[in-house]
């Protein structure tokens, strides 16, 4: 099986976002990047995918060299091949997708991977657009994923429940919390990642299609009342949710 | 120029953000003195098109065929872009679910259309609309311009209004050829999780953190839940210890959530978590410890203990609410 995982490299998840200097984008200065978490279940399932069905793993980025990093923790877990798609310029997700297409359809994989969304701009749009424009079958926010003889089975999430759907190869699979639970790199895995090549590529271009007019800070809340500090301040909270706040 | 709107339903019945899409769509399409049409699809709908009329749609286009029972999402993106193309849409809007999610990147692609996700607020500017979408979970707003001849928005669902009036729609039924390749990837079973609603979708959300203890305290959301008709939401703390499901977590890798109440239970309020329910339109905050960032963002809060405030919070609300 010829399986391709796509990831990127995000804040992390603590980071207290700044509007950079253009107001377009974030001020990157003293922000640790990740994995983005998302991705990293879509890590875990290619690799258990190659452990189950044997074949061949290769993790793909598109940016800049810090990308880099992000690649070396999925080589780390276990990935054979890595490719950075060389961009430093700002995309929107069709830019992104558009050119991840055209490097995987040279590779004509069984499977790619994604996670069900990047959790920097979160446009939870590349992985199904990676999938129109190849012309592969795709289900996204995965949590269960069963491959044999060819047909997909997965288990969606959907608002309060579940859905069951059925597929076929070559599919887009887009990882959701829940699917797995991520390996860590072994020191063997991290030790061998640093002498894996990653492979570079420059990036296809792409129009842009959606265009960033302005980033910025929302409206901070003030703080509000304390209302008390036991159960007997139950009655109050109440009366102020029904006559204020009018919520109930 | 004309707007088209998708209304999902499921099991012929309307999602909520479904009559948030049209008529958020009616809204935009008056104020750029558009034709404005919504579309269904599914199998037997005709009957329900007409409720769509109640939010601003005078012309509902049905595409009523047994093998669009379940969502596909490859016929179902056809499908959208054929009609789409066949109206000459010029701005296309679905709601921000997760169907919507799963078809809005493949109809873009189809109608080589720029595509703003999960927007939370429109305005018009010099003729163009000018979407905010929240972005690192809504730690900050990005406003977008989408520079293609055909537009497409995804609005999160819960933040834009559906009030209900007098209307009527009249219904056209088109077809569409389907292949078998098109109906490849189905959905072929639904699991409904609990009777309790979607922390996405619910007005109020009862949510807990590791204040609770344990997952054998969890009664005490879900009977507050249960009072107030409320979905129940959990901290990231609490799911990555297995008290709690992955699907109940809100905040930067769990559900970005924006109820008209949010009520955190023991919830310490961490960056991540902050930034998925910071927008609800008032936040209850219950907590021990004064200093939790939580009470930051409250509207109104109780420093005490959840295990005396959640009893005498649902026994006073049963009360209140004459339940």
């Amino acid at each position: 099986m010829k399986i391709v995982v796509c990831v990127n490299h995000v804040p992390d998840t603590e980071t207290k976002i700044k509007v950079g200097p253009d107001n377009k984008t974030i001020d990157k200065a003293g922000v640790n990047f990740m994995l983005s978490p998302y991705d990293e279940f879509a890590v875990e399932e290619a690799l258990r995918l190659k452990e189950k069905h044997s074949g061949e793993v290769t993790v793909m980025s598109l940016g800049g060299d810090v990308h880099k990093e992000t690649l070396r923790k999925a080589l780390a877990m276990g990935v054979e091949k890595a490719v950075l798609l060389k961009d430093d310029s700002v995309r929107d997700s069709f830019g992104i997708a558009k050119a991840l297409a055209d490097e995987i359809k040279t590779m004509a994989p069984d499977i790619v991977l994604f996670g069900k969304q990047s959790i920097d701009f979160d446009d939870a749009q590349v992985g199904t657009m990676v999938a129109e424009i190849l012309g592969f079958a795709s289900v996204s926010v995965v949590v269960k994923l069963t491959i044999e003889n060819g047909k997909v089975t997965c288990e969606r999430e959907i608002e309060g429940g579940h859905e069951t759907v059925e597929s076929k190869l070559p599919c887009v699979i887009q990882a959701q919390r829940g699917l797995n639970e991520p390996r860590y790199p072994s020191l063997k895995g991290i030790m061998s990642a640093k002498t894996k090549p990653i492979v570079e590529k420059p990036a296809a271009s792409a129009e842009m299609r959606v265009e960033p007019v302005a980033l910025r800070k929302p409206q901070s809340k003030a703080a509000g009342k304390i209302v008390g500090t036991d159960k007997s301040a139950v009655a109050d909270l109440v009366r102020l949710l029904h006559e204020e706040a009018k919520v109930i | 120029m004309k707007i088209l709107a998708f209304a999902e339903q499921r099991d012929n019945r309307f999602r909520k953000s479904s009559f948030e899409t049209v008529q958020t769509g009616k809204k935009i399409a008056d104020q750029l003195n558009a034709e404005f049409v919504a579309l269904v699809i599914g199998s037997g709908v005709g009957s329900i098109a007409g409720e769509l009329g109640h939010y601003g749609a005078s012309r509902v286009v049905i595409v009523d065929d047994p093998s669009l029972t379940q969502h596909s999402n490859s016929a179902y993106a056809k499908v959208i872009a054929e009609i789409a193309k066949k109206e000459a849409a010029g701005i296309i809007f679905l709601p921000a679910s997760q169907m919507g999610k799963d078809i809005a990147p493949r109809i873009a692609v189809k109608l080589d259309a720029g595509l703003a996700s999960d927007c939370i607020a429109l305005k018009i500017e010099n003729g163009d609309v000018i979407a905010t979408r929240p972005v690192f979970a809504g730690k900050a707003l990005l406003d977008v311009k989408v520079n293609t001849a055909v537009k497409m928005f995804t609005l999160r669902p819960n933040v834009f209004t559906a009030v209900a009036s007098e209307g009527a729609a009249s219904a056209e039924n088109v077809s569409v050829a389907l292949t078998p390749e098109d109906l490849a990837t189905m959905v072929k079973e639904v699991k409904v999780a609990t009777g309790r609603p979607d922390v996405t979708e619910a007005d109020i959300i009862v949510s807990g953190g590791r204040g609770l203890k344990g997952p054998e305290n969890w009664h005490l959301i879900e009977n507050l839940a249960d009072v107030l008709g409320a979905a129940v939401g959990a901290s990231r703390a609490v799911v990555d210890a297995g008290w709690r499901p992955h699907d109940e977590q809100v905040g930067q890798t769990g559900k970005t959530v924006a109820p008209t109440m949010y009520i955190a239970c023991g919830v310490s309020g961490a960056v991540q978590h902050l930034a998925g329910m910071s927008s609800s339109k008032c936040i209850v905050a219950i907590n021990k410890d004064k200093d939790a960032p939580i009470f930051q963002v409250a509207d109104y809060g109780i420093v005490g203990d959840v295990f005396e405030v959640l009893p005498e919070l649902t026994a006073e609300l049963k009360k209140a609410l004459g339940k």
